[in-house]
Formats: structure tokens, sequence, C-alpha cells
């Protein structure tokens, strides 16, 4: 039974939650043990939002050690920038080509950091990038609310899992009319990340 | 069956099982999803509070009609309701009553950082603290049949951390099948704590902590797990994953009850290893009671007081202790870019009803000053206006743009505060501001204070419709209940007014110059006065109007629009752009706009 560490990091309002909760079930419904914590801010929306997934034989702590993620899903490039130091040397960054300028520019006197300032950051960590064109595929998957659901089938590309396990889940946990589309939306994001693989 | 499920959800589920019929609390981070657990139930009679003193009573009279009964509140909650917790752990119950208390260490939503376990020391109650959450579901039982055996409230203890991860757990029972009927037994000398019956129960409170004492020696979800005895750890709650997670190869005791401390099992632990540190977060607790007991122990010399721990901290601090040898890694810490990159903290919501007057405050202290130049903190020194804050989303208002509070204490503060800083002989004009739910937690009594002692405070009602910042739960303003039923509407209105205020306005959250005028107004009233700034929270009632947007052409790039602070403006190149997919057109920033260029989306 293999050990892993998922990190998974957005803004308020991305879908970063339900993610992060189906991931972990879904680690559990693979016999794993999991334990998942999440950092919200006081905000309700528009802050950061840091989601820790572990599962394995035997999990103690519920937050992943500095240096020990395996994957960082990040759904928003400056959030994954921001907590890449977290990653392994060799671990693998799937990050979403989303920019969401915090408010906190205006008051700070500062930009919005340039696309390879960012990937740079992350680079810094390791190689292994993939970066996911995740707003045109929602608007392709017909749900422009589906990015978790594109980033969750990007990551699920390197779990060890089914993807009926995935899809099961996925139909448990939405509204009925937003099944299809966020169904579509992980296969889109799986298909893009396998693409780019091979 | 397997169930991931939050430590709040598991000790609802627990509590559940364990028979409870009647719950209530007040939300507060992170204790919140107890309740909104437990209200899920239809069995059990479960209630938002007015605060968690009435939580704690409500709890209380429950237990003596004979039920199990429990209050769950945050940290600080404790505090306000101390007065009815420390009554019940005099008379003691009958029902079992529960008290799930859950601390912030870290503070990552509060005002404050505090250590409970205080609590039951002082009030001689037992406390018990799980690891995870199947152990959150094992220990409502327990918690329950001690309380009944022991004739005494029992505290649970979580933590932001505990409260919030999600673990496996096993539910392997059902609802008790068979519970006791209500039934008020009469016993004056145990429920009338007049002096004299008093002193009778306070005797009863230090044999039943001497019981106890004895009793938790034996108590199963303590555990010990022995591997190398050079270091052996005792450790509770999240701290003892943590401690497990650093230290593998260690023996550890695994304490759940915190209170009182089981002495024969320490010293047992103790004779088998060479060495105990103890790993708990905040104050040296444990490590008290193991230096009680003449054991040599280390703790707070290597592991932080403050804060909350995660196990990079305690693997640095223990290599730099000695405790672990050195790292041999390739993989030495790497640094945070955190530095560079722009930080994200908390904001107002775009649309939030609360900015146009916190908006406002600000814009009528510096009536006089030179108001066109950079916004900066210094400027705001010499306020012409002080804002006493309290406990919401507002008190976001405290960042920059806008600047609009001078103080934020604790729940209900803010009226009193004012009162206190008129009656020092302040000069400055003085409001108060006080969300709905807040104002009926505890800003009714200070606001009475201020009728009866004839003050001239300005009391501005953020009144939201909601209690937001936990996440839209109800109160008495809004007329839904904790099981989302329609009850009788407490009117903010017609309750101060009876209080005695007579100069009582409201206002539209969004009309920048009705909420200008009555505040105006009511600061130069030399009466007590209400202005009740009432606007629909965006994220609770998603209504959106049609969103806005800049004309280029006519923008000149003052940025007067950004003092607001609504994330959904952004500087683009000389001009301001409006995200309109999270606009909610409440139209504030066009209010402001000089030159007129923020118009409806055509």
């Amino acid at each position: 039974m293999k050990n892993e560490n998922i990190l998974i990091v957005g803004v308020g309002g991305q879908g970063v939650i339900l993610a992060s909760d189906t991931v972990a079930e879904i680690g559990m419904n693979n016999g794993y043990d999991v334990k998942k914590s999440d950092s919200i801010g006081m905000a309700q929306r528009g802050g950061s939002v840091v989601s820790h997934v572990r599962w394995g034989e035997r999990v103690f702590s519920p937050i992943i050690k500095l240096g020990e993620v395996d994957y960082l899903v990040g759904f928003e490039k400056l959030e994954a920038a921001r907590w890449s130091h977290y990653l392994k040397p060799e671990g693998t960054a799937i990050v979403a080509n989303v920019e969401i300028p915090p408010a906190s520019l205006l008051s700070a006197n500062m930009s919005y950091p340039a696309h390879e300032e960012l990937i740079g950051t992350i680079t810094t960590r390791t190689e292994n990038i993939h970066l996911v064109p995740a707003t045109d595929i929602c608007r392709k998957a017909g749900n422009p609310r589906a990015l978790n659901m594109v980033m969750i089938g990007a990551l699920s590309v390197f779990l060890d899992l089914e993807e009926s396990i995935w899809s099961g889940d996925i139909r448990g946990r939405l509204r009925p009319d937003f099944v299809d589309s966020s169904l579509k939306a992980f296969s889109l994001g799986a298909e893009n990340v396998r693409k780019n693989i091979i | 069956m397997k169930q991931l499920l939050s430590g709040n959800e598991a000790i609802a589920l627990g509590a559940y099982h364990a028979g409870v019929r009647v719950g209530a609390a007040y939300p507060g981070t992170p204790s919140t999803e107890i309740m909104e657990s437990l209200a899920q139930f239809s069995e059990i009679y479960t209630e938002w509070s007015t605060n968690e003193k009435v939580a704690m009573e409500v709890a209380l009279g429950a237990s003596y009609a004979g039920v199990r009964a429990m209050a769950s509140m945050k940290h600080v909650g404790l505090n306000v309701a101390s007065d009815p917790f420390m009554a019940a752990a005099t008379t003691g119950v009958d029902g079992g009553l529960v008290i799930v208390e859950c601390d912030d260490p870290g503070e990552h939503s509060s005002q404050g950082e505090q250590d409970n376990r205080h609590y039951a020391r002082m009030a001689k109650v037992p406390m018990l603290e799980p690891t995870d959450s199947q152990e959150a579901y094992e220990l409502m039982d327990w918690a329950f049949r001690i309380s009944e055996e022991f004739d005494t409230p029992v505290l649970v203890r979580s933590t932001t951390r505990l409260s919030h991860c999600k673990t496996v757990v096993n539910v392997d029972r059902e609802r008790l099948s068979e519970l006791k009927k209500p039934q008020f037994k009469a016993s004056p000398a145990k429920y009338v704590m007049v002096p004299s019956n008093a002193r009778v129960r306070r005797s009863a409170m230090e044999e039943r902590i001497l019981k106890l004492r004895e009793y938790v020696n034996d108590f199963p979800l303590n555990e010990i797990i022995m591997n190398d005895t050079k270091i052996g750890i005792i450790s509770s709650g999240v701290g003892y994953q943590y401690a497990r997670e650093v230290f593998k190869d260690a023996s550890h005791l695994k304490l759940v009850t915190v209170y009182p401390f089981p002495d024969r099992l320490i010293r047992e632990f103790s004779e088998k290893v060479e060495r105990i540190l103890v790993i708990e977060e905040l104050d040296p607790f444990i490590e008290e009671e193991v230096q009680r007991l003449g054991i040599p122990v280390t703790g707070k010399e290597f592991i932080p007081i403050i804060g909350e721990l995660n196990p990079e901290i305690i693997e640095n601090r223990a290599i730099e202790a000695g405790l672990l040898p050195e790292k041999t890694t390739t993989n030495p810490h790497p640094k945070a870019p955190a530095a560079s990159l722009p930080p994200r903290p908390p904001l107002l919501c775009a649309g939030c009803p609360h900015m146009a007057a916190e908006y406002s405050f600000r814009k009528l202290g510096l009536a006089e000053r030179d108001d066109t130049g950079d916004q900066n903190e210094e400027k705001f020194d010499k306020n012409r206006i002080i804002v006493t804050g309290d406990i919401g989303c507002y008190t976001l208002g405290v960042y920059a743009p806008l600047f609009a509070l001078d103080t934020t204490a604790c729940m209900g503060a803010s009226i009193g505060q004012a009162l206190g800083l008129e009656k020092a002989g302040v000069k400055d004009k003085i409001i108060a501001v006080i969300g709905d739910s807040t104002f009926f937690h505890s800003g009714i009594t200070a606001l009475i204070d201020v009728i009866y002692n004839q003050g001239t405070t300005t009391v501005i009602i953020m009144d939201n419709g909601t209690t937001a910042m936990t996440g839209h739960q109800g109160h008495p303003g809004t007329g839904i209940s904790a099981t989302q039923r329609q009850v009788t509407q407490v009117d903010l209105e017609s309750l101060v007014r009876g209080i005695g205020i007579d100069d009582v306005s409201v206002v539209g959250a969004f009309d920048l110059k009705e909420i200008n005028s009555a505040v105006k107004n009511s600061v130069q009233s030399e009466k007590p006065s209400v202005v009740i700034v009432r606007g629909a929270c965006p994220t609770h009632i998603r209504i959106k109007s049609t969103p806005y947007q800049v004309d280029t052409e006519k923008c000149t790039g003052c940025h007067m629009c950004l003092r607001l602070g609504c994330p959904a403006m952004r500087i683009t190149g000389d001009t301001v752009a409006i995200d309109t997919e999270s606009c909610t057109g409440c139209s504030v920033c066009a209010q402001i706009c000089p030159v007129k260029c923020i118009q409806v989306v055509s």
C-alpha cells in the first residue's frame, strides 16, 4: 500500500474543499487509511485555501510535512507557487493555467507576478509540472464551475485507482444536473495530462 | 460502516448514538459544525442559542430533567458560559451533561488564544480529549456515562485541527434505543445553590474529583505504545498524531483523560522508559502534572507555548534539542517563496453590505482633511470619529483600504467600550459597530447600560440577516431555527425602541447617501441613537443585480472607488476594471465615482 501526500491549493470559491473531499473519500473506499485537513482563512470568499490529503496503511499527522508532497494540485498559479516548497524534489505539480489577482494587490502596491516567475518558483522544486488549460476545458465540458473536476481528473492520471471509482463518487456528490458536465470535465482533465505525458 | 468524518461531525454522531436529547450552541469557529450536524437528527431538540451562556443553561436544564444534553462552543464561548458552567460543576447533573469546547491554537479565526484545559481544573470536572475523529465518536458515549456515574458535567475538548480534519470512522453502533423519560426530580439541596446548600455541594465536588482521579487510571482509551525505551512521550489531542509521526521509534502514552490526571498510569509509563517528553499544544498542562509527581520531564523547553504545532516544528525543535538525530537527507527544508509573492488576506466579499457603512465612517471622520492624497495608515492617527468594533465579518474592515475600526475585543464589547470612552471624557465622536447576531448575543445589555447611564453613544447595527462569518446560521432576528424552521422573529427595531432608544433609523446598506446622513445625524445628536444598516449578505441570499462596468473613456484614474476594497475591482493600466462575474451590482462604487463613469452593464 503506497503512502501518498496530496496538497490541493486554490482560492476560496474555486471548489478546493469539494475536490479534496472527493479525493479523500475515494482513498478511503480504496482501503487506505486517510486523513484530510483544510486550512481556510476567515474570508467567505477570495482567501487562500489549502487542503492536505494523506493516505496509506496508517496515517498519523493530518498535515503533510514540508518537502513531502507527492502531488501539488494548484487551482490557481499564484497559490501553486506559494505552496510549491511543500513538494518533494521529485514531486509532481499539476497547475491550472488560471490567474486570480488577489485584491490585496491594490493596497500592497504589487502586481500579479509574471507567468514565468510563478512557474520558475515551482521549477526550483521540481521539473514535473503539468500546466492544465482548465478554463478552456471547463468551457469544452459545458460547465464553467467544473474547475475542481478538471483538476482531480488531471490528478487521477497519477494515482493508481480505477476511473469508475472516481465517477461513482462524483455522481453521488453532485446535483444531478451537474453530473454529466462534471464527469466530462473530469475525463477531459485526465486526457489533457495523459496526452502530455506521452 | 466506514465514514470519512470531521472531528465535529464525529462528535455529533457520537452524541446522537449516545442518546443525546437536547443540544444547544452559539456558532463559533471551529465548533459550529457540531450543532449543524446534530440538527440533522430529527429525534433531538437542537437550537442556536442567543449566546453560549444561554446554551449552557438550556443544556443544564435538560440535564436536570434526567435526559442527556450537550452544549458546544468555541474556546472563548466558554468564557461567556463560564458562570452557568461553574454552577453546573457545583450542582452536578441528572441526565448526562457534556460540554464540547473547541480551542483555536494559532488563532485561525479567533480574537485570542487560550488553553481551556484550565477550566477543567478550576471547575473540578473531568475533561476528555480525542486524538482523531474515531476517538471523538467513541468518546461521546464515555463522556455521557462518566457524567451520570460521577454526577458531573464533562468537558470534551477539541481544537481547530481536530474539529476540521476528516479521518476514517468505523461507525459501529446505533442510537441507544432505551432512553430515560424526561422527569424532573425536585431536590433543592442539589439544585438550589443558596450558600448553605452550595457548601454541601462544594464538599461533593472534592470527593468527586478524588474518585475520578482513581477512575481515569484504568480508562480504556488512554493507551501505552511501547517501542524503544530511551524516550517515552506523553501527548494528547492532535499533538499525539504529530508525536507518532515525528518520533516513530519512541514509546508513547496517549492521554485522553487530560483532567484529572491518571497518576498511577503515568508512574507506570515513566518506570518503563529512560526519559519523559511531553508534546502538547499551548500551556504546559500535562507537563506540570508530571512534575507534580516528581518525575523529571522535558516539554516546553523545546515545544513552543504559543500557536499551533505541526510535525515540522516538533521535528526541528527536537533536532535542536538533541532529541532526534540531524537529518541526513539530501532534501533540506526548502525556503518558502511566500515573501516575494503577493498575499491573499481575508477580505470583505464583493457586494458585502458592510462595505459602504465602513467606508462612510472613515469618510465622515476625515471630513475636514485633504482627502485626495494617497491613503496611508498614519493619516488616520488623528481620528475624528472613534469606531469601537465587534466580532463578525465587519471586523475585516480594520484592514486596508477601509481602516474602519479602532477596537475589537470580544463579542458585544463595542457598545460598553464606546460608553467608557465617552464617560472618560474623550472629545471625539464615538460610534460602536456591531452585527445583528452579535447584538443579540451580548450587545443588548450594554445598550441598556447606555440608556440607564445617560450615554450619547451612536450604535450602528450591521444587519445582514444572518450569522455570516461562521457560515450563515440563524439567530433570533432571522426567524429561522437551527433546524431551518420558520419561528418567531425578534424585531430589531422594536427591541431597540423598547429598551428606550428614541432615535432609531433604518437605512439601506447599499445607499451611501442615506448611511452618511443617518450616521452624521446620530453622532451629532446629544441622545443615544441606533442606526440599523440593513442589507443581505450576498453569499447567503444569492441575489445578483446587473453588474457594473467602468467607462474607460470617462475614468480619470483617481481610484476613489478602490477605497471600498471591493474584490471585484482592480487596476488595469490607467483605469479600473470590474469583474462582472463577481460584481453583485450593489452600486456603491458607482455612488462614489466623482465623474460617474461606473455604470450598469448595458
